[in-house]
């Protein structure tokens, strides 16, 4: 494939996409503004015509690896079949267009929306309540530690400043409790992959605000002491912060509030099918225990008595960890998950922890028969699971990043590698309830493929991908000279 | 085999310091630039800047990892490496000597005696 | 099964790969109290794509149908049919975060592109790739100022009250656990301006930042070039807020005053993003060079492959959470790619006369509006400074009486000051080139109605 121009490059002077905007406007029209405050020369962007933009963008997109066109099994991403029918729903007119500050008299059918997407929440997770407004997963993790320390702060129970954090955890995890205020305290997670249970009781003491962990954890395991580590965290004085990351493994067969977690976040570009567009936007709701809900961040949508539905806001729920944005957090991406939810329903809900954990076990089993080595063979998966490559990057000097890349040649996109880190040259492989057992089976055979390779050609390997719009790249280049801009 | 060499004294952390009357020249040492990567920007502390033993005094990256500095003695920075500003890559290539980090005026001699000798420092990393 | 694919064959062979007998099996290290079963009764049953369609249109159709002269931080514009028939193509409606670079070239290069775009709209050096929002962009900047600003032991920054009380809010909410304090600098009651008589109080104080919205929250412009320079003279960086649109006449942040604002945030909503409710939109986020290890988000690198071809990349991504942990500049993953790419096409397809002539029209519409509804009895501009697209009046009745009545004729007149601002009577107003003479004229005749009343 070739190199694709920037669309900067194909400008030329004098040329525009007409009809794409208003026709200009009288210089002296715009007298009112002041000469020093004006721009002197207008800016720099790319003149070309409609079709140019079209074609250009267009074929940059086919540059993409996309659900739509690839298996993508990164791992804690839950990169499921994201339904057409939720953009469609989501991009009716009467969403659109209505504004974010619209009077509640011409937003009922937006809030409606809202109000029962938080009741589906609360019920799937097993919550007292939900705010939908945090506007992605760190955001959402955000919201929960500044709830759990709006929490300690209101009891006067000041001298709690630390945030436990299991070492498997996402790097996500520690920089929120920083952003929080807290100080960070890592606890060892076991050979099985569980907590360390005994680091974790030495680890707990007055000064714990709370633990921060998701279940299944990082690991791709069920932490089956959960319930042992609420009741250490709880006597403790600290909270239970569930990371939503994992929740397809678990929707519809275990309840984080059952689990005894005080606060999660959900991410919907996960779990909810939204889609990920290429690195946003995703959604993050949280959900609270009894405690919490005064904290809840808004705003959030009630129900009065006549049926009608309102905002609530700061001026009445005034304990609020307050606003996040500047209106109601990626209000679109929740118009999708609420289509989501209603096409699932029940039992479609149900099936999805199901049966992404099927695909994973299965495929788990599949990649071990070809010779891959699971990180915790004894362990079930949950919706997703850990190789390990160390072996092969021993004896064959061929790493997870040469595997990964040489999986673009067979048109599948990588797992995530290197995650966790405590695992050596990993992968953690999430391959969804949405795909089909021909497709994991086509992974299975690319895999076993390529680990043929590797002992035969481990050189080719290594200098993978090949098929690909460009070879690896040069990120050393790209971090000591910094190119972050085009100029002519 | 990363070199170590016997003159010089080691943090657990990674850096090494050489005593000049005083004035403590600090890097780090070969086994931490090699475990790190290609370094692509280093961040030095100020000129003036008071630290203790084992405060951070600056940060190396490179392209998949960040790695804090921690001063191995307690004094004044009085130099520091000025052109790492556009050659981290001297950290890569010289790690002992064009690729130093910055020097201290050391204000506890005894700071000295609490880093590891290069045999000491040896054992560590063998035992990583 | 809705988007589930495996027939009873295949899961009965998926099974006997795994070697269990049942799919509830799969779930045995879970402690069997725990499980959900009957838990989940109060969700509805699952319906067709025809049936939820239905339900959702009909919950569209409810918020359709007004005429809206509502801004105050979001705005209505023509977005081209092209933004979003490719932003939504599943090449990059269900791309993941651009990890593997290979096999990403679209979304990095669109994003290099778009990082050029804002810095030739802000006249800055460099640009990320986007954060959440406007109002949590000028979070994150705030933090930023505190980390590049070495002439500042401060924890403080310098916040106008003229700034959109929604961006104060979330920033506030934001930043308050690191303990760093918003103080607030109120602005001139007869020009809506925030004068620089008004800074003079903080004068030798220790601030990190002074933060600048231009126009501010009332459309009014800013005596931008004065206020940079007095934040620069007191060891101050300057955080830039601005409405994109407006650039395209207005001083670019980049060259306010001697040296420019050091970083510049915003809301992008106006380039191509339509209204939604409030979301997704997405903030942009620019600075000067020397900082740009300080920004937060992603950040897009032009560089080569092993052949020396040009290929796109992340890069400087050890300032973020997923290589420094609880060191990172801020616990941001994403950015809201879609929104941007959206952006990028906007821009392209407008280029710089259609964007000139956009802004042109925003300005001129909500004059012409400002002068229909002034020259009703009693009604009256608030405030005489200069304004882009916004304007404050002052009417005799309290607003929300007046917005509500103006409501039930399917009339959005604007936003009422009078919770953040105690000001009653005003309300905030904004025309743009949606706007054609015959809805201007419909406001004006509502409003007299309504007054009259």
């Amino acid at each position: 494939m070739s190199e694709t121009k920037l669309i900067f490059q194909l400008s030329q002077p004098g040329r525009s996409a007409v009809s794409q905007a208003p026709k200009a406007v009288a210089e002296d029209k715009l007298g009112a503004i002041p000469a020093h405050l004006r721009r002197q020369q207008k800016p720099a962007l790319p003149e070309v015509s409609e079709m140019q933009v079209v074609r250009h963008y267009t074929n940059l997109s086919s540059k993409n690896f996309a659900i739509d066109k690839q298996f993508y099994p990164l791992g804690s991403c839950t990169m499921k079949y994201n339904p057409r029918g939720a953009n469609r729903a989501a991009m009716l007119p009467g969403f659109l267009n209505r504004h974010p500050l619209a009077p509640e008299t011409h937003s009922q059918g937006f809030l409606s929306c809202m109000f029962e997407l938080q009741n589906f929440l609360k019920e799937v997770t097993g919550m007292k309540g939900v705010s939908l407004a945090p506007m992605a997963g760190a955001q959402g993790e955000f919201a929960g530690v500044a709830m759990i320390r709006a929490y300690h702060d209101a009891r006067g129970d000041e001298e709690r400043t630390e945030i436990l954090i299991p070492e498997a955890a996402h790097g996500t995890n520690p920089a929120t409790a920083v952003m929080c205020g807290y100080k960070v305290r890592e606890v060892p997670v076991g050979k099985d992959g569980d907590v360390d249970l005994e680091a974790l009781k030495a680890a707990c003491g007055p000064q714990t605000a709370g633990l921060m962990m998701t279940n299944p954890s990082t690991c791709g395991v069920f932490e089956r002491q959960i319930e042992a580590i609420a009741k250490t965290v709880h006597e403790a004085g600290g909270l239970l912060y569930y990371d939503g990351a994992n929740l397809n493994a678990i929707l519809g067969k275990v309840r984080p509030g059952d689990m005894g977690f005080d606060v999660i976040h959900m991410n919907l570009h996960k779990t909810f099918a939204t889609p990920h567009g290429g690195g946003g936007p995703g959604a993050g709701p949280v959900g609270v225990s009894e405690r919490l809900l005064p904290y809840l961040p808004t705003p959030m949508a009630g129900q009065r008595d006549d049926g009608s539905y309102h905002w609530i806001d700061t001026d009445t729920l005034e304990t609020s960890i307050g606003h996040l944005s500047a209106f109601m957090g990626n209000a679109g991406v929740l118009l999708r998950a609420y289509y989501y939810a209603r096409s699932l329903g029940r039992d479609g809900m149900i099936r999805v922890g199901e049966f992404s954990t099927l695909a994973a076990n299965y495929l788990l089993k599949r990649l071990e028969a070809i010779g891959c080595t699971a990180a915790y063979p004894d362990r079930r998966a949950s919706h997703e699971f850990i190789l390990t490559f160390a072996k092969e990057a021993k004896e064959l000097g061929v790493t997870a990043m040469d595997i990964a890349k040489r999986l673009l040649d067979y048109n599948q996109h990588a797992p995530t590698t290197y995650f966790p880190l405590l695992v050596p040259e990993c992968f953690l492989i999430e391959p969804t309830e949405t795909e089909s057992k021909e497709a994991l089976d086509e992974f299975v055979d690319a895999m076993a493929a390529i680990l043929e390779e590797a002992r035969t050609e481990p050189d080719m390997v290594k200098e993978a991908p090949f098929t690909q719009p460009v070879r690896r790249l040069d990120d050393v280049k790209a971090a000591r000279e910094l190119d972050l801009t085009w100029t002519e | 085999m990363s070199e170590i060499p016997a003159e010089l004294r080691y943090a657990s952390s990674h850096e090494w310091a050489k005593n000049d009357d005083g004035t403590v020249t600090v890097g780090i040492t070969e086994h931490a630039q090699d475990a790190m990567g290609d370094l692509v920007y280093v961040e030095l502390p100020e000129v003036g800047q008071v630290v203790a033993a084992g405060d951070e005094a600056g940060v190396v990256e490179s392209v998949k990892a960040a790695s804090d500095i921690y001063a191995p003695v307690s004094g004044e920075i009085v130099e520091i490496n000025e052109a790492l500003e556009d050659e981290p890559e001297l950290v890569n290539n010289a790690p002992y000597e064009g690729g130093w980090l910055f020097k201290i005026a050391m204000s506890e001699e005894t700071d000295l005696d609490n880093l590891l000798t290069a045999d000491q420092y040896q054992a560590q990393i063998e035992s990583e | 099964m809705p988007y589930i694919p495996h027939t009873p064959d295949d899961v009965r062979a998926m099974l006997d790969a795994i070697g269990a007998d049942s799919i509830e099996d799969l779930f045995d290290e879970i402690p069997a109290h725990l499980k959900a079963a009957g838990k989940l009764d109060a969700l509805p049953e699952g319906l067709s794509e025809m049936e939820v369609t239905r339900l959702m249109g009909e919950r569209a159709a409810m918020d359709a149908g007004a005429v809206s002269f509502i801004g105050a931080g979001a705005y209505q514009h023509h977005i081209p049919a092209a933004v979003w028939e490719i932003a939504t193509r599943g090449e990059f409606y269900t791309a993941y975060t651009p990890y593997q670079a290979e096999a990403s070239q679209g979304t990095l290069q669109v994003i290099y592109e778009f990082q050029t775009l804002m810095t030739r709209l802000t006249g800055m050096e460099v640009s990320n790739a986007s954060v959440y929002d406007g109002a949590s962009g000028l979070a994150e900047a705030v933090l930023m100022s505190l980390r590049a600003n070495r002439k500042s032991k401060s924890r403080k920054v310098l916040v106008p009250t003229a700034l959109n009380p929604r961006y104060t809010a979330a920033t506030q909410a934001i930043v308050e656990n690191q303990d760093v304090a918003l103080q607030t600098v109120g602005f001139d009651a007869a020009s809506g301006q925030t004068p620089l008589d008004a800074l003079k109080d903080f004068e030798g104080e220790d601030f990190a930042a002074l933060v600048i919205s231009q126009p501010n929250f009332f459309g009014s412009l800013e005596e931008v070039d004065a206020l940079t320079d007095w934040a620069h003279a007191n060891n101050m960086l300057v955080i830039g807020v601005v409405n994109p649109t407006s650039l395209a006449l207005l001083a670019p942040p980049g060259e306010w005053g001697t040296e420019g604002a050091d970083i510049v945030v915003g809301e992008g909503q106006p380039l191509g993003v339509p209204l939604s409710s409030g979301g997704p939109y997405y903030g942009f986020m620019c600075c000067k060079q020397k900082y740009v290890r300080q920004m937060p988000g992603r950040i897009i690198g032009r560089t080569v492959d092993m052949e020396g071809k040009q290929g796109f990349a992340l890069t400087l991504q050890a300032r973020e959470q997923h290589i420094r942990r609880s060191k990172a500049t801020s616990n941001i993953c994403t950015n809201q790619g879609l929104a941007m790419t959206a952006s990028t096409i906007y821009c392209s397809l407008l280029g710089p006369d259609g964007l000139t002539n956009v802004a042109a029209h925003c300005h001129t519409n909500t004059q012409a509006l400002a002068e229909k509804l002034t020259a009703i009895e009693g009604v009256e501009r608030a405030f005489s400074a200069p304004t882009f697209h916004e304007v404050v009046l002052t009417l005799p009745k309290p607003a929300t009486e007046v917005l509500a009545a103006l409501a039930e004729k399917d009339v959005l007149g604007g936003v009422s000051l009078a919770k953040d601002y105690d000001m009653p009577n005003a309300i905030l107003i904004n025309a743009t080139e949606v706007h054609s003479e015959s809805d201007l004229d419909l406001f004006a005749v509502a409003l007299k109605e309504v007054l009259a009343a």
